[in-house]
């Protein structure tokens, strides 16, 4: 089969020709672009926090009464804790300021001397006492648990530097990139160091936003109880299957110890399920949203290709006949207009990679999007150049179907 | 006439219903996309106070330096010192200092469990400033703040909760263990973005309960409920050690009227850092800013780069939808040639048969909307699996928005329409006639 024949009879339907290529070039540029949008989002979904999530849950615990001294406030949150350990469906439970994907919250600069002024890197700041690697599930791979005695108190709006701390394995390998972290210590925007007793991984940060993305899995944790005098939270980790439970036992505990406290009925007690929910709606509806977007696209531009290819093969009828009744068999006909989506196609796609990569790198200024991968590109081509050709097979078997006796009728 | 080829259109509409489908669902689903997307889009970069944006700026100071600001810019809110000195300096007209505060309500009488009550330390102008609405009594005044007054206003959402929707101007209210009176309850008032705050919400945060006065919170030391953001070592553990700390935490705004306002005020705050330059609290030179409403929304990426990203993919699918409408509508018309060419024969001008098709492909533009129409209600009812909840609720169908599908798909259509309806006006009749 030559092309030629092929390329003049396309000049004939410039316009259509030219529609169809630009349709699949546009088409190629979203879809390859959606396509990378959706994988990111959905990487994002899938990032381990280190926390034990089938099994840990989160209590928002707001003071009515903000009056209180530190040493008040202290006493009140030991009292609950103890409560909540006592429960028989809990494991373990712990004071915090944070937790992994609450969606944002206390993040430190990282500096190796106290006179730097340019940071070496941010972390997400975990405040916790010795029941925090626990009641989160988070594995120590290094180093040693906080002590009791090594706990020390903050009070609200105090700037208080432990001098050790358990750093993610991110962030030990970021400020000691030789493996060597244990023992060492550097300043989070505190006065004195903290030294490095414990090694953790992994370890989330608070948010997901975007910005965060470059300080990934960087976080610390400092043995302090956060006494702040408007709330706290606290981690509790049910035993293996007894989540319910847990949540259902933990606020009637903590009213017990005191009522003039507040969960908020929405998000005062989340699981772990909701929290990575409710944390990643934005990523997960992009993807939803470009999936569906890509799967209307490719479906209208098959029918649109389907439609087209119809209406040329029902304007050649006539020729086809002349060609059939000439001694083209069904298969040169079929293969005619297969080949002829085939070029239409191939022109569609050359553009449409160089259009993909323009709105990628517009996308790339206006969003600080990353790159587009060119295995992203590839799909894209392979799917439209099938896409073409599974929507022009219909109408060019039909055109195959044509008897060459219509070569002898007039119209 | 153009009735006439209106019921033409229908019918040659029912005469090949796959490709008319094809055309209609293509609008109709091109259209919905940038609709729903749209009615997202415009709900969170629209001017939450359109009457007063230009008038009302925010200063900036920077008292972080080169080597700590914002790669340049300043910090997004002040710290206490400068903020208190921006307030005594009073070189504009109204202003006010605003940050959040997390309360609780506390038990009495008739509830024995403490309710939450979110909402600002502002001064005395913030409600007039912002246009706050009232519904019973109003702000307080410059004398309250001077007084560092206990005065209140609660919204109307508190003011159901605690006394049943009655006017409770006058009545005591306790917060966080401390008495308050109430002295005004404002209507339901929640400018979405909320411009008045983008250092702590992301803009789209629920109603405020409380507005105290600015001075009282200080005297309380109520903390922020916000954001805080510190550079340098950090060692303060008293209020008062955190107070002279460069932590900035402080929203101010200022309401300037004319265009020679805002340079005396800009003169000012120049001058304000290049004091504090000479007194040697600031190594550097004066950086400040001054911005309106939409600039600082702009500044501060209101609009979620989600929302753009998603309208600009929405309107790219609709671009695609069209083309894919020109090439059927090229077919559809191509395949009547044979009938136009009888109706130039037979005296219709080129003039006639464009309006034919033009009103035609207004007809497929038309069921498109219609289509398109089901699809955005349907869409935007469903928003909320594609966005945040709280974004997402701000997306709704409203008759604009009704008006706007209708009218966006019939423009396109017969824009679409022009080049396939040339075609079919050129045809030869001599052409058409010779071979039947």
């Amino acid at each position: 089969m030559t092309v030629r024949p092929i390329l003049t009879a396309l000049r004939r339907h410039k316009a259509g020709t030219l529609l169809i290529a630009l349709q699949i070039a546009l088409t190629l540029a979203i879809v390859c672009n959606a396509l990378f949008i959706i994988h990111q989002r959905l990487a994002n979904l899938s990032v381990a926090s280190g926390v034990d999530e089938a099994n840990v849950f989160v209590i928002t615990n707001q003071w009515a009464d903000v009056n209180r001294s530190t040493t008040q406030v202290d006493a009140q949150v030991r009292a609950d804790l103890i409560a909540l350990r006592q429960l028989p469906a809990v494991r373990d439970a712990a004071p915090a300021s944070g937790y992994p994907l609450r969606g944002g919250g206390w993040d430190n600069f990282v500096t190796m001397t106290p006179e730097q002024t340019e940071p070496t890197t941010d972390t997400a700041v975990y405040t916790g006492d010795e029941h925090f690697i626990d009641a989160l599930g988070l594995k120590l791979v290094a180093g040693r648990n906080f002590r009791p005695d090594e706990v020390m108190v903050m009070g609200t709006q105090q700037a208080i530097t432990p001098p050790t701390v358990i750093v993610s394995k991110a962030l030990a390998d970021k400020l000691f990139p030789d493996g060597h972290a244990l023992g060492k210590s550097f300043y989070a925007m505190g006065a004195t160091p903290s030294t490095i007793i414990g090694i953790v991984d992994p370890l989330h940060r608070q948010g997901v936003d975007q910005w965060s993305n470059s300080y990934a899995g960087q976080a610390l944790i400092w043995p302090l109880r956060a006494d702040d005098s408007r709330g706290i939270f606290y981690i509790v980790r049910a035993k293996p299957g007894q989540l319910a439970a847990a949540m259902r036992e933990a606020p009637k505990a903590l009213y017990a110890q005191s009522r003039l406290r507040i969960f908020d009925p929405k998000d005062g007690i989340r699981d772990y399920a909701t929290i990575r929910h409710e944390v990643y709606d934005r990523d997960r509806g992009m993807a939803i949203l470009m999936a569906i977007i890509s799967a209307v696209l490719l479906a209208i531009t098959g029918a649109g290709i389907v439609g087209l290819t119809s209406f040329w093969v029902g304007e050649r009828r006539k020729q086809i006949g002349v060609r059939r009744a000439l001694g083209a068999t069904k298969h040169d006909i079929l293969n005619y207009f297969l080949t002829e989506n085939l070029l239409i196609s191939a022109g569609g796609v050359v553009l449409g990679v160089l259009l993909a990569l323009l709105v990628n790198g517009w996308m790339i200024t206006q969003f600080e999007m990353a790159r587009l991968s060119l295995a992203y590109v590839a799909i894209g081509v392979v799917v439209l150049l099938l896409l073409g050709q599974g929507a022009v097979l219909a109408p060019a078997i039909r055109a195959s179907r044509v008897s060459p006796v219509e070569a002898t009728r007039s119209v | 006439m153009f009735a006439y080829y209106f019921e033409l259109g229908l019918r040659s509409l029912r005469r090949n219903p796959a490709l008319t489908a094809l055309m209609v669902l293509a609008i109709g689903f091109g259209v919905a996309a940038s609709m729903i997307t749209w009615s997202v889009f415009r709900a969170v970069s629209g001017n939450p106070i359109p009457d007063k944006s230009a008038q009302l700026f925010t200063p900036q100071i920077d008292a972080w330096g080169p080597r700590q600001n914002l790669k340049g810019e300043p910090a997004e809110a002040l710290g206490y010192i400068d903020a208190m000195a921006l307030m005594r300096a009073h070189a504009a007209k109204r202003q006010t200092l605003l940050y959040q505060v997390q309360l609780s309500v506390m038990p009495d009488g008739n509830r024995d469990m403490p309710l939450n009550a979110v909402g600002y330390a502002v001064s005395s102008d913030f409600f007039g400033m912002f246009e706050v609405p009232f519904r019973y009594g109003s702000g307080w005044d410059a004398q309250a703040d001077e007084a560092r007054a206990s005065d209140v206003v609660i919204s109307s959402a508190l003011d159901q909760k605690l006394f049943a929707g009655a006017d409770s101007v006058g009545r005591t209210l306790n917060l966080g263990g401390h008495d308050y009176r109430i002295v005004g309850v404002a209507r339901p008032w929640n400018p979405r973005p909320r411009f008045y705050d983008l250092f702590s919400t992301s803009g789209f945060a629920e109603e405020p309960d409380v507005y105290m006065v600015f001075n009282r919170a200080l005297d309380l030391e109520v903390r922020p409920g916000g954001r805080n953001t510190c550079r340098g070592a950090l060692t303060f553990t008293t209020w008062q050690e955190y107070l002279q700390s460069n932590c900035a935490w402080i929203t101010p705004w200022v309401e300037l009227d004319s265009a020679a306002e805002v340079a005396t005020y800009r003169r000012f705050l120049t001058n304000y850092a290049a004091d504090q330059q000479h007194a040697g609290r600031f190594a550097w030179a004066p950086n400040v800013r001054l911005r309106d409403v939409m600039q600082w929304m702009d500044y501060e990426h209101v609009v979620p780069s989600e929302s753009r990203i998603s309208l600009f993919v929405a309107l790219g699918f609709f671009l695609i939808c069209l083309v894919n409408t020109i090439g059927l509508l090229l077919a559809k018309f191509m395949r009547r040639a044979g009938e136009i060419g009888v109706r130039r024969a037979l005296g219709a001008s080129r003039r006639e048969i464009y309006a034919q098709y033009l009103i035609e492909a207004g007809t497929v533009g038309l069921a498109g909307g219609v289509l398109g129409l089901v699809l955005t209600a349907l869409g935007v009812s469903g928003v909320g699996i594609l966005f945040q909840p709280q974004i997402a609720k701000l997306a709704h169908l409203d008759l604009s928005l009704v008006g706007l599908t209708l009218a966006v798909a019939i423009a396109a259509t017969v824009l679409a329409a022009f080049y396939p309806a040339w075609r079919a006006a050129h045809v030869q009749p001599a052409w058409q006639l010779k071979s039947s």
